[in-house]
């Protein structure tokens, strides 16, 4: 078969269009053709049917701002909280060996497999004002949890967990520890060591790994709802004024649902093109 | 190039000596007095966060006793959400390992110009907000469809959803392991007169099984627990397509919360048997690759 001579003389090697191939090839395109990307240039074509003004129109209403501003903010600090505790979690389990690790590296995925749902509920369970476990002295103490950012950045940070940890493990494990072993014989201190060494070694899984945490953490949606009320202009994620809005009647409030949700798809796919251009290629090979 | 593990972070299937093969030396030390304390730092910050709030999903399960818990699962309209979410979640892992196969084998095998579009449309269903991708279906196939069919509030429609937010997870588990694939070993067996079918199944199939399944078991754990994309798509109409995740959602809003933990309960130990699956399923791998 792989010696097969053709009329021409050529020898037919592995990159032969078969039939099959090309069947293959059909298939696939169509399928994601009807699954995602007509679907998706859909939506953009719906957010644009009635020009551009209505869209910028509805984007500058109070609410939607306060939904993206409220967005990003949570957005943020789950991201910052993710990233540090996901280096610091990543250089425990990579490095050091203590009892229950393997349990550890298991639960840590846990997040990622759980439903947005389930979440909320565990979050509002512990944290609710009236009932949690830990919600009332929280209350007394002034601090409202459940209803309010504190439990929507709880809500986000928990979904988002592990996709720092994921990103930065592997390649913890790849670079060893001769470097930083040297750093710290020749008298770095620990700081020095992370920052001069280990750092810059994981900066392109880093980067990865909080974008991807950035992209879902702007996008949830089951878990915020549970713990956020959606509060219009106290509460409400940009996500939660999709619902919303396209919940009610009118062309102007479906525009403002279509609006939104177009930023959204729009930090989606940018996160994702930064992505895949700004990881380096080695990786793979 | 591009087999960006982008939805896949749990599953180390991928070059399988990274896990466990300490290629260069890789002492791990054991604590410290400033790693002890790091330690302890994180495993608070991870204990309030994550463990103690999913210990509280049980506990508040089993707060009723044996008989509400069973009350609350044995109850015709949960009966009913939980059989039409495993069902979907079934039959889209299904199609998944074969879709998905096939995809990444035109992403790793074939060429041909636009082929990198597919990669990052392949990553949208994961990037997406979930209610984005609700409303995503619902243009081309709600009331408005320009292909004519109306499947807003149908059991179509969560079948739909399922299939839009898994689609990443089978592809980018069996893609990278067929990027590592020799097609030297295949030229062989067809070399010897090995058919087509006998090279796939004696030679590539197996290799690419762990993937497979790993992909399969994250699509299914994604299926049942979803959530987002359903909300403006499928109505949730009690006994036709309401699913898990609303089920419960709908005790959480009437204060239900021992009947919403008693359903939650069991997706998390779906959840839980899917962890522990694939833990291992990459150790296994790690031990032969």
């Amino acid at each position: 078969m792989a010696s097969a001579v053709s009329a021409t003389g050529a020898v037919r090697t592995t990159r032969q269009k078969s039939p099959l191939r090309w069947v293959l090839r059909v298939l696939v395109i169509t399928y994601l053709f009807f699954l995602v990307i007509w679907p998706v240039a859909l939506v953009a074509k719906a957010t644009f049917s009635r020009g551009l003004a209505p869209v910028i129109e509805s984007l500058s209403q109070p609410e939607v701002i306060f939904a993206f501003q409220l967005t990003l903010v949570v957005a943020f600090w789950a991201v910052l909280i993710n990233t540090i505790f996901g280096i610091g979690i990543s250089l425990l389990l990579v490095r050091y060996t203590f009892p229950g690790r393997r349990a550890l590296s298991a639960l840590i995925d846990l997040p990622l497999s759980v439903s947005p749902i389930v979440v909320g509920l565990s979050l509002l369970l512990v944290y609710s004002g009236q009932t949690g476990w830990l919600g009332s002295t929280l209350e007394n103490a002034g601090l409202q949890v459940i209803y309010a950012p504190p439990g929507i950045v709880l809500a986000t940070a928990f979904v988002s967990l592990p996709l720092v940890i994921r990103e930065i493990i592997p390649v913890l494990h790849e670079i060893g520890t001769e470097q930083e072993q040297a750093a710290r014989s020749l008298g770095a201190s620990p700081v020095q060591t992370f920052a001069r060494i280990t750092l810059p070694a994981i900066r392109w899984a880093l980067l990865y790994g909080v974008v991807l945490s950035l992209a879902r953490s702007l996008g949830e949606f089951g878990a915020v709802k549970i713990v956020s009320g959606g509060v219009a202009m106290r509460t409400q994620t940009a996500t939660l004024l999709v619902e919303e809005r396209y919940g009610q009647f009118g062309p102007d409030n479906t525009t403002s649902a279509y609006a939104a949700a177009f930023i959204l798809a729009l930090i989606a796919v940018i996160a994702l093109t930064i992505v895949t251009s700004l990881r380096p290629d080695k990786e793979s090979s | 190039m591009t087999a960006s593990s982008l939805a896949m972070p749990p599953v180390r299937v991928e070059p399988p000596t990274r896990r466990m093969g300490p290629r260069r030396s890789r002492q791990a030390t054991s604590l410290s007095g400033a790693s002890a304390l790091g330690l302890g730092v994180a495993l608070l910050w991870f204990s309030l966060l994550v463990l103690i709030p999913l210990t509280a999903v049980l506990v508040q399960a089993s707060a009723g006793g044996w008989d509400a818990y069973w009350a609350a699962l044995s109850s015709a309209q949960t009966v009913a959400a939980l059989k039409l979410t495993v069902g979907t979640s079934f039959l889209v892992t299904m199609i998944n390992i074969l879709m998905g196969t096939a995809i990444a084998w035109v992403l790793v095998r074939d060429h041909f110009p636009g082929k990198r579009v597919l990669e990052v449309v392949i990553d949208i269903p994961f990037a997406l907000p979930t209610i984005v991708a609700g409303l995503v279906l619902l243009s081309l196939y709600g009331p408005s469809s320009p292909l004519g069919v109306n499947w807003a509030n149908t059991r179509m429609a969560v079948f739909l959803a399922f299939l839009f937010v898994t689609l990443p997870f089978v592809v980018r588990t069996v893609q990278p392991v067929l990027l590592e694939l020799e097609p030297e070993v295949e030229e062989a067996a067809a070399s010897l007169g090995a058919s087509r079918f006998t090279t796939f199944s004696r030679i590539i199939l197996p290799s690419l099984a762990p993937a497979i399944t790993s992909g399969a078991a994250l699509s299914f754990a994604r299926g049942i627990s979803e959530y987002g994309s359903l909300v403006l798509l499928s109505g949730n109409l009690p006994y036709n397509t309401e699913v898990a995740s609303v089920r419960i959602l709908s005790y959480v809003e009437g204060d239900k919360l021992t009947d919403a933990a008693a359903v939650a309960s069991i997706l998390l130990v779906v959840a839980l048997v899917v962890i522990v699956a694939l833990d291992v399923i990459s150790r296994r791998v790690a031990r032969h690759g």
